[in-house]
């Protein structure tokens, strides 16, 4: 990758951003980081494990050289041996030139979807790790502008789609398009709901079919335009900054008004932001439980609360891998496939072994990234098409619009549809 | 004073001794960097953290799900080598007369044949083991000098145990003093080298395995995830 296609933000100095990074790099040098960098055998095996290598063949793409300046920031700055490391030079600093080159590799070609980490015969997370070289590559200011653009966007109004402000009559107008009560910022309420950002623009019917279901059981519930965006742009890009303000707006609307549950929408990186480390900002367990919709859907049919019509036809499923690989859903979303008498055809690759759609992670906001996730795209409807399901479902609305965008470009006609919509649609009396 | 009883002798205890103090120096600087607990509720059922990290490290120790051909080949590969050299290095009669002569430990050795077997096993895997590092692009990319310090450090030993051999183990320990001084010295000295390198280079995954994989068992298993 040559300079040019290097995206800069801030007017900070090479070295000034080389430094920010550096220390940045050096604060995530936990024990469980220093672990996983220490134990890698060089084997390869996370090559095959990662979508964008499979199908591009390129070794770059290997997931454990994706963190090459990370690694070498450890054995220079925080490894037992850093002394011995840097006395004889035995591993070279990352410099600045290393961090352009590498902003494709962490961002473009990265959606952080863990399927290397189960690959690692060592247990090395190396999404995990790629997500802490993030907050150094944001750090220095050197994140894609796209992401860039959508991160001062969610410091400016707490959300990428819209100011809070807006939220109420954007809620209005989703209630009369469908029909369906959208209370918003209610005093008090059990359950504050949040949205995914294409919930508020083109996927309105999320946000009316997790309504109908919340007033079907006559739930007290709201959303709240002082903290509404759950899909957390400053977990992805690495901006820890953003990502405590974000995740404080969630839990601390909450608080005001007495929910004792936040409810996620169809989105992975929110759960995995909100559910797996908002607690960290806070310093001790929170006061609320977070939620996936997908294991709401599975405790409101399980329990009886609502029951759902049979559909009775073929489906498939994507797993989505913050939810699934890394979020542990995997059984709560084939319980209510399995409720709505779908006959299950797995993929080839499912899962915790199922393939990204390849737009996680801010790959699908990231237009440069536009052909590598194509590529992904026509290796999923490969083992979409095998199955010969009717139906193709997922529970991630970034999964969703990512498979959308590669059914437009590659004329696929087959819709991706959202396991929310599908349970709401199919609501028994 | 000949080269093997300096290797027996100064070599051996200077070996060991970076061993060790190269190994405890290493892990005591890893497991003393700051720990971020992870305050987030455990997934109802979820194991206590450590039955997440023990199952974690077993089933790792399994054959594992792999990815396409090359890493089936791979993977394989990697567990025919492991075992075959901890057949040689744990089961073969004199390895153990060695280790009860320094420390007093004995146990059973496995018969010559055996031992003959896994040690050709071993050497082949080696060999192809370095043909995939040296023609694999994925390898070849993410290849550093540690890789080709280790690989040789390790053939090594194993090399020049075999040259070593001219009889059957039980004829050996029975006369109770090399014969062939000079080649048996060239194979502890290697052997000493391995030790000396051990804490330096990924040979220390050997130590590092149940942290690095615990570690992410303990992640897992608190989110529910069954890997």
């Amino acid at each position: 990758m040559n300079s040019a296609t290097v995206d800069k933000q801030s007017t900070m100095s090479d070295d000034e951003r080389l430094q920010a990074a550096m220390k940045s790099f050096v604060s995530e040098f936990g024990v469980t980081a220093a672990l996983h960098l220490e134990s890698c055998v060089h084997c390869g095996l996370c090559a095959s494990a990662c979508h964008f290598h499979v199908t591009t063949g390129d070794p770059k793409y290997t997931p454990i050289h994706k963190l090459e300046p990370f690694r070498r920031a450890y054995w220079r700055e925080a490894s037992p041996l850093a002394p011995l490391v840097r006395k004889f030079g035995l591993v070279k600093g990352p410099e600045i030139a290393d961090l352009e080159q590498w902003q494709e590799l962490i961002y473009d070609a990265c959606t952080m979807c863990g399927r290397c980490t189960i690959a690692c015969p060592m247990g090395i997370d190396i999404a995990e790790l790629i997500k802490e070289a993030r907050h150094g590559m944001f750090k220095a200011g050197l994140v894609p502008d796209r992401l860039a653009l959508m991160d001062r966007t969610a410091r400016q109004w707490g959300s990428t789609a819209t100011p809070g402000e807006d939220l109420p009559d954007i809620l209005a107008d989703a209630a009369r398009e469908h029909g369906v009560a959208i209370p918003c910022d209610l005093a008090q309420a059990d359950i504050l709901v949040t949205a995914a950002p294409a919930e508020l623009g083109e996927h309105t019917k999320a946000l009316a079919d997790a309504a109908k279901i919340l007033n079907r059981i006559g739930a007290r519930w709201t959303m709240h335009h002082d903290g509404f965006d759950a899909s957390n742009i400053g977990y992805n890009n690495g901006d820890l900054e953003l990502q405590e303000k974000l995740t404080r707006a969630l839990v601390d609307t909450a608080v005001k008004i007495g929910a004792k549950t936040v409810l996620l929408p169809e989105c992975g990186h929110a759960y995995g932001a909100a559910r797996w480390e908002a607690a960290k900002w806070y310093g001790k367990a929170l006061p609320v439980r977070i939620i996936h919709m997908t294991e709401f859907l599975d405790e409101l049919i399980t329990s009886g609360q609502i029951r759902v019509k049979k559909i009775g036809a073929t489906a498939t499923f994507h797993d989505p891998c913050q939810i699934v690989r890394r979020g542990g859903l995997e059984a709560a979303a084939r319980r209510v496939l399995a409720a709505l008498g779908f006959e299950l055809i797995e993929l080839q690759d499912h899962g915790v072994a199922g393939y990204c759609c390849g737009g996680g992670g801010g790959v699908v906001s990231n237009p440069r990234a536009a052909p590598l996730r194509q590529k992904v795209f026509e290796l999923k409807q490969q083992q979409i098409d095998a199955t010969g399901a009717k139906h193709f479902v997922t529970s991630c609305g970034q999964c969703r619009i990512t498979f959308e965008q590669g059914a437009n470009k590659a004329h696929w006609a087959k819709p991706t549809e959202s396991l929310l919509e599908l349970v709401a649609d199919n609501l028994a009396a | 004073m000949d080269l093997l009883d300096v290797a027996r002798g100064p070599v051996l205890l200077l070996a060991v001794t970076v061993f060790v103090l190269g190994v405890g120096w290493r892990l005591a600087g890893i497991l003393r960097r700051p720990r971020m607990p992870d305050l987030s509720p455990a997934r109802e059922g979820a194991p206590p953290p450590w039955q997440g990290a023990l199952r974690s490290i077993l089933c790792g120790l399994w054959p594992r799900r792999t990815f396409g051909s090359n890493s089936f080949i791979s993977s394989l590969n990697g567990y025919v080598f492991h075992i075959g050299l901890a057949l040689v290095f744990f089961g073969y009669a004199p390895h153990i007369a060695f280790v009860q002569r320094h420390t007093g430990l004995r146990w059973p050795a496995l018969p010559d044949a055996v031992m003959y077997l896994a040690a050709g096993v071993t050497i082949l895997c080696m060999l192809m083991a370095l043909v995939m590092r040296l023609t694999n692009p994925v390898l070849k990319l993410i290849s550093s000098a540690d890789d080709w310090v280790s690989w040789a450090l390790t053939f090594l030993p194993v090399i020049t145990g075999m040259a070593v051999i001219t009889e059957s183990s039980a004829i050996t320990l029975a006369r109770n003093h090399a014969i062939f001084r000079d080649p048996l010295a060239l194979h502890l000295l290697a052997f000493e080298l391995l030790l000396i390198w051990f804490p330096f280079g990924k040979l220390m995954h050997a130590i590092l395995f149940p942290f690095s994989r615990g570690a992410t068992g303990v992640r897992f298993s608190h989110r529910g995830v069954q890997q």
